[in-house]
């Protein structure tokens, strides 16, 4: 390590490494964040859902966009499988299905951006895991 | 390489260590290379979470849930279900004791609802032997920015808007403290952090310490700065071993980084840490004590004046403040004085760790803002008294405080406030007691402390709290006279208005509010010769129910001492004399023959 | 300057005044027990720890120590309130709850500052002693001093003299609360650690727990005894303080009352360690003049400065503190056991008293000399050549006790041969004494012409370090000289370092030297006493017809009799000794 010689040269690396532990307190206030829960039961896993999360993590990051990506176990719609929820600061949950890269990047793009709808939305009456 | 989308946070402190988090750890990061998935989860160890009844904790991020009393062999569970497949270990959450209701994130545990962390903002979020860590979540900042922005006078004066109070016990004005010694004169001066910490039950300072060393270090630096010294010195006990060890790693990373040294990014600020050990002695938390040991002279306190600001450390100006204070010290300066003076109350500012200890359910380390009422501490933080019983006191200061009861339960948490309710602040130390509890023989257990832990050093706190000590354990006895009360609390004030210490001035504190709110305790074991709470075994006495013994033997057989006779199939009867009290006899008994007076 | 009231009384003193001190400029005599004033020797020991002097402070919280706390502007200050007799009644009870009560038979009863603030207090009952546990700690005997720590009121006074004044660092405070108590490292012997017996620590200790061993009852037991004939010694500053003892006024010579006492006693010769002074003069500074001529002459072997040896406690010092400079001091015995020797064996053949069945007794103002006396150096086949050592406190006791009415005695004359001493003899009481003793009979064996002036003033004081230069006839010769033992801790320090210069050397282990010795009567913190039992040690010498040591005939006459020469085979056998290094002996745990 090469000694910090100034201000500006901590707050460098305090920027690098900001992104390595933002994630453990932003769980703490969820309702002021984009919430985005991954299926990840092992069906979803074989329909490339870590992929998808990997992805949307690194998306949402990328874009500034400050959010909190979790998993979650099978929502049940494995037919629509990778199946994504989405939750806006003072909106109803919305869930996804097929999502795959490129419908992640619309939904990212549009929905979480600008609040638009986007096809691919499950209209149903469900429960998630956490709510049981 | 990108960041870990999945952070395992596993609880490093004493406590959990103890129970062995390490091998969680390392079971963790096995069973998660076992799956190939360690590019996506990282396992952290970090600093004590506060909730140290249910420890071991393992925190899973960036969902909050939250897993107790973890064991190693759970770790494969944990990562097969919750890591892969996104399902928690239900049984592994933590369950509300009253409600009976899982809690799926630590937003739902009524522990950490009413909580605010400034001082613990680091402990058990980041890697504490880690420098990267705490710089990520603006470590060091305020050093960069007090360093390359602002005057000594100037931080100074933001210490002291904020109106930061000292956490080690009489809350004295840090701001002010900085002032004096930053006005003394002098070349050498020293800045001390006091890490002697020595309530029973108090642990705040030791899980700072171990969980975020670096913003120690930073305050003591800052400090350095505003008041002119180069030298900063812990004074740290013995008995923390894993304390000591991490706050030598990371004085080692600050130096590495150049955030410890000469020229302290790119400044004419220069500043070091060296540790001093303690033997664990409480009075050495007494600042001239403790600058008397760190000397290599006996651990006694001398008389103030003069300060330490004004002759310390070899007779030279020293600022001396404790670890909870210091770790207020870097986000005052990063959030503002006025972000800061906005939590708490009108005299006291900011928040206080607390360790809440004794008969409540939720056993650990919190830190609230100041202002927050008793109640909410014990009966929604705490979750209330264990096992339904009912709530009778709260010792707060440790030994040198007072206890409070029922009617106190809604006065807000303030240096001030407790102090006039014949309490104090201290270091942060709650010992809850329920129904089952003797104030007398609580009285009792704190002098006893004071007892042993009296330097030796004036007359009061020698032989004056020995005395005290004699009475009270006369009284629980049963030998007490009534005459005995008034000796008490003539003793009690002679030894505050005397000692030479603020341990000796306090030791009669326990005396003096047990007194004045359970009076009637010590006049039933004075007068009726009995313990109410049913704690003094010389009080109590053992008979057998002629109506419900049926003459099994049972009791006479368990009878370490022969001290019950009787036929079989005739009633039995105890001897008091022989009696030694060990309540065999009553655990025996299967009907209900056997009580206790 | 500042103004406070004390007691309603107007006082105005200067900033860093203590409220006690203060007290006292208006009369007012707050009473304190662990504090202690040695204004000459520069020592204040006020650690605010018995609480005895407690006063009431307008505006402050708790009661303030007086003999610690300076005084502010405006401060109103109230000796004698409710709260403060309340306290200063409850504290003076605590410390007597944890005393033992055996005043009737205790050798500080009647000199006791314990016993004197209970008095003051008017403490007539111990409450609740019946419950009340007391510290125990088991007695430590050594050969000079008792430490019966049951009775420590923790005033810590002999810390002070044993760490700060004499930085031997024998004693400090162990263990913690109750059972706290001043005692040598791991409460290990006083006998096993540094301690010099110089008893620096007894003359400041308000109890009996630091106190002498005790040998009258031995003295009168062997002074009865027809088989034995006892003589006595008696050292040149008990003289000058035994007077106080029986209330005269300090700086009484009492020499003739106290020969006069000692025969009545039943000692059948009364002899003067003054005349060892004297032979020790003419050993010591032939010595001296040896090295010195040496030095003259290029000799780059010979070790300068020369440092005197006739004080025990200073001896015991450099035996385990600089044991890397034990070559240094002079190998004369100290003036006690030169008396021994000489009265074992040239007395004792002149009055036909076999070695056994000679008793020779030292009165000392000293208590390492009790250690002195029996070290195995002194001793032939097992007998010691002086028997033991009784201090001026216990010949005083003695005394009392045969009902000999002290202040009416009519002076009485040393006996013959050993009686007979010259003023230089006399002046080895007070610091300085020594080595001007010396210089006046080394100018003139140096010079070979006679002394116009023999007071060499520029050597006398009461300052801890003095130097001067005496004019050797041409020559210049340093002296030095220190009495405690921390000063001669740093003159000695600056002689390993090779800063000075020094060809002589005296050094005196107590303040003031003899005069101010741990078996002297006790000054209770009144180090003017010191002073005046200086000056008197000056007044005797004055008066003395021969004022130089090599002109005592009795002197000219042992060593024309017996030993030859000064230096001689004989002499050497009999007068000098060597030097051990302690530290090997110290256990460290």
């Amino acid at each position: 390590m090469t000694k910090l010689k100034s201000l500006n040269d901590l707050r460098k690396i305090r920027d690098e490494l900001k992104s390595k532990t933002s994630i453990r307190e932003k769980g703490e206030h969820p309702e002021n964040l984009v919430q985005v829960k991954v299926a990840m039961a092992t069906c979803c896993i074989a329909s490339g859902s870590r992929e998808v999360m990997n992805f949307i993590v690194d998306e949402l990051e990328k874009r500034n966009i400050d959010a909190v990506v979790t998993q979650t176990g099978c929502m049940g719609y494995c037919y629509a499988e990778p199946t994504i929820e989405v939750t806006i600061p003072g909106k109803e949950p919305v869930v996804f299905g097929y999502v795959n890269m490129k419908k992640a990047d619309e939904i990212i793009e549009r929905y979480i951006k600008n609040g638009e709808l986007v096809d691919g939305i499950i209209p149903v009456n469900y429960e998630t895991i956490d709510n049981k | 390489m990108s960041d870990y989308k999945l952070h395992l946070l596993v609880c490093g402190g004493t406590g959990c260590k103890a129970s062995q988090s390490e091998l969680i750890y390392e079971n963790l990061k096995k069973e998660i290379g076992n799956e190939g998935l360690s590019d996506f989860a990282q396992v952290v160890r970090t600093g004590c979470f506060g909730f140290c009844e249910k420890g071991p904790i393992v925190k899973i991020i960036p969902d909050n849930t939250f897993y107790t009393q973890v064991k190693p062999e759970d770790a494969k569970e944990i990562v097969a279900e919750h890591i892969v497949k996104g399902r928690k270990v239900e049984r592994l959450l933590y369950t509300d004791p009253v409600a009976k209701k899982t809690a799926g994130s630590t937003r739902e545990i009524g522990f950490y609802k009413k909580q605010v962390r400034i001082a613990l903002r680091n402990c058990g979020i980041i890697d504490p032997e880690n420098i990267g860590e705490y710089i990520s979540r603006d470590g060091y900042e305020a050093l960069g920015k007090v360093l390359t922005e602002l005057s000594p006078a100037d931080t100074i004066k933001i210490i002291k808007d904020s109106g930061l109070r000292g956490r080690g016990g009489a809350g004295f004005p840090t701001g002010l403290k900085w002032e004096l010694a930053a006005k003394s004169p002098g070349n050498e001066k020293y800045v001390v952090c006091n890490a002697d910490e020595g309530d029973p039950g108090a642990f705040m300072d030791r899980s700072i310490l171990e969980g975020d060393p670096h913003t120690v270090i930073e305050a003591m630096a800052i400090c350095g700065y505003c008041i002119g010294a180069d030298k900063g010195l812990v004074y740290i006990r013995a008995e923390y071993p894993l304390a000591i060890e991490r706050l030598k790693t990371a004085i080692k990373q600050a130096r590495e980084y150049g955030l410890l040294g000469n020229n302290i990014l790119g400044s004419k600020f220069s500043f070091d840490i060296e540790l001093r050990y303690g033997a664990g002695a409480f009075v050495c938390g007494e600042e001239t004590a403790l600058i008397h040991s760190m000397e290599g002279g006996r651990g006694e306190p001398t008389l103030k004046p003069p300060f330490p600001a004004v002759s310390g450390y070899l007779g030279k100006p020293t600022n001396v403040n404790n670890v909870e204070t210091f770790a207020n010290i870097p986000v005052i300066l990063t959030k503002g004085a006025e972000w800061f003076s906005s939590i708490g109350t009108e005299k006291s500012k900011g928040t206080k760790v607390f360790a809440l200890a004794g008969k409540i359910n939720n056993v650990g380390l919190i830190e609230v803002p100041m202002g927050i009422t008793l109640r909410e501490v014990i009966f929604e933080i705490g979750g209330g008294i264990k096992n339904g019983k009912k709530f009778k006191a709260v010792q707060t200061g440790g030994p040198s405080g007072g206890c409070l009861t029922e009617k106190h339960l809604n006065i807000p948490i303030e240096y001030e406030t407790l102090v006039a309710a014949g309490s104090m602040m201290g270091s942060g130390g709650m010992i809850v007691m329920d129904e089952d509890d003797c104030m007398v023989d609580f009285a009792k257990f704190f002098l006893e402390f004071s007892v042993e832990e009296s330097c030796g050093k004036c007359t009061p706190c020698r032989i004056g709290n020995k005395r005290l000590h004699e009475l009270l354990d006369r009284i629980c006895k049963g030998n007490g006279a009534p005459e005995d009360i008034d000796r008490l609390i003539n003793l009690s004030y002679v030894i505050k208005d005397t000692a030479l210490c603020g341990l000796g001035q306090a030791s009669p504190n326990p005396v003096l509010s047990t007194l004045e709110h359970f009076r009637h305790e010590y006049d039933a074991h004075i007068i009726d010769k009995k313990c109410p709470a049913g704690v003094c075994k010389a009080l109590m006495t053992y008979e057998i129910v002629p109506e419900n013994c049926v003459g099994c033997t049972a009791c006479a057989r368990a009878c370490p001492v022969g001290a019950i006779t009787g036929e079989r199939k005739q009633i039995h009867k105890i001897d008091p004399k022989l009696c030694i009290k060990c309540g065999a006899c009553l655990e025996r008994c299967k009907f209900n023959a056997v009580i206790v007076n | 300057m500042i103004k406070l009231t004390i007691d309603n009384k107007i006082v105005e003193v200067e900033k860093g005044t203590t409220i006690y001190k203060a007290a006292k400029k208006v009369g007012i005599d707050i009473p304190v027990l662990c504090y202690m004033d040695l204004a000459d020797l520069g020592i204040e020991h006020k650690p605010g720890g018995c609480r005895i002097c407690v006063v009431e402070v307008e505006g402050r919280r708790n009661l303030a120590p007086s003999c610690s706390t300076e005084v502010t502007e405006g401060m109103v200050v109230n000796t004698h309130s409710i709260r403060v007799l309340n306290a200063r009644r409850i504290v003076m009870e605590l410390i007597l709850s944890d005393h033992p009560k055996e005043c009737l038979v205790c050798p500080k009863s009647g000199n006791c500052e314990l016993q004197s603030i209970a008095i003051k207090l008017g403490i007539r009952d111990i409450p609740y002693q019946e419950i009340s546990e007391m510290s125990t700690y088991r007695v430590d005997f050594s050969p000079s001093i008792i430490r019966n720590m049951d009775k420590c009121i923790m005033c810590r006074r002999c810390e002070t003299m044993c760490n700060e004044f004499q930085t031997v660092g024998a004693l400090s405070a162990v263990n913690r609360g109750f059972m706290s108590v001043v005692a040598p490292a791991f409460e290990m012997d006083l006998e096993d650690s540094v301690c010099t017996y110089c008893g620096q620590c007894v003359a400041v200790c308000p109890t009996a727990a630091l106190t002498e061993v005790d040998h009258t009852n031995k003295l009168i037991r062997d002074l009865a005894n027809p088989n034995k004939t006892v003589i006595v010694q008696t050292a040149p500053a008990v003289r000058a303080a035994l007077g106080e003892e029986f209330g005269l006024e300090p700086g009484t010579l009492v020499t003739g009352k106290m020969v006069s006492a000692l025969r009545q006693l039943g000692f059948k010769y009364v002899f003067d360690t003054d005349f060892a002074a004297d032979l020790t003069i003419m050993e010591e500074g032939t010595e001296l003049l040896e090295r010195l001529s040496k030095h003259l002459k290029g000799d780059k072997n010979v070790k300068l400065p020369i440092l005197t040896s006739c004080c025990p406690g200073w001896v015991n010092f450099f035996e385990s503190q600089f044991t890397d400079m034990l070559d240094i001091p002079s190998t004369a015995r100290s003036p006690q056991q030169m008396f021994g020797a000489i009265a074992k064996t040239y007395f004792a053949q002149k009055i036909n008293v076999k070695r056994e069945d000679l008793i020779v007794v030292s009165i000392m103002p000293c208590l390492a000399k009790k250690y002195e006396c029996q070290r195995d150096e002194f001793k032939v086949n097992g007998n010691p050549d002086v028997d033991y050592s009784i201090s001026t406190r216990e010949l005083a006791s003695l005394i009392k006790r045969a009902n000999i009415s002290f202040n009416s005695l009519q002076d009485d004359d040393f006996d013959a041969p050993l009686g007979e001493s010259s003023g230089a003899g006399v002046i080895f009481g007070a610091t300085g004494g020594v080595i001007e003793a010396a210089v006046r009979t080394a100018y003139e064996l140096f010079t070979g012409k006679s002394l116009e002036k023999v007071d060499f003033k520029e050597l006398r004081g009461m300052e801890g370090i003095r130097q001067a230069t005496i004019d050797f006839g041409g020559t210049p010769i340093n002296i030095g000289i220190a009495h405690g033992l921390g000063k001669a801790r740093q003159l000695l320090e600056s002689i390993r370092k090779g800063e000075s210069n020094f060809h002589a050397i005296e050094i005196m282990a107590c303040p003031g030297g003899c005069i101010g010795g741990g078996g002297q009567p006790l000054h209770h913190g009144k180090t003017e006493i010191l002073k005046k039992r200086m000056e008197a040690i000056y007044r005797e010498d004055e008066g003395k017809t021969i004022r130089k040591s090599h002109e005592n005939p009795y002197i000219i006459k042992l060593y024309e009799e017996f030993l030859g020469k000064p230096m001689s085979d004989k002499a050497h056998k009999l007068l000098h000794t060597h030097y051990v290094d302690k530290k090997k002996r110290i256990i460290y745990i």
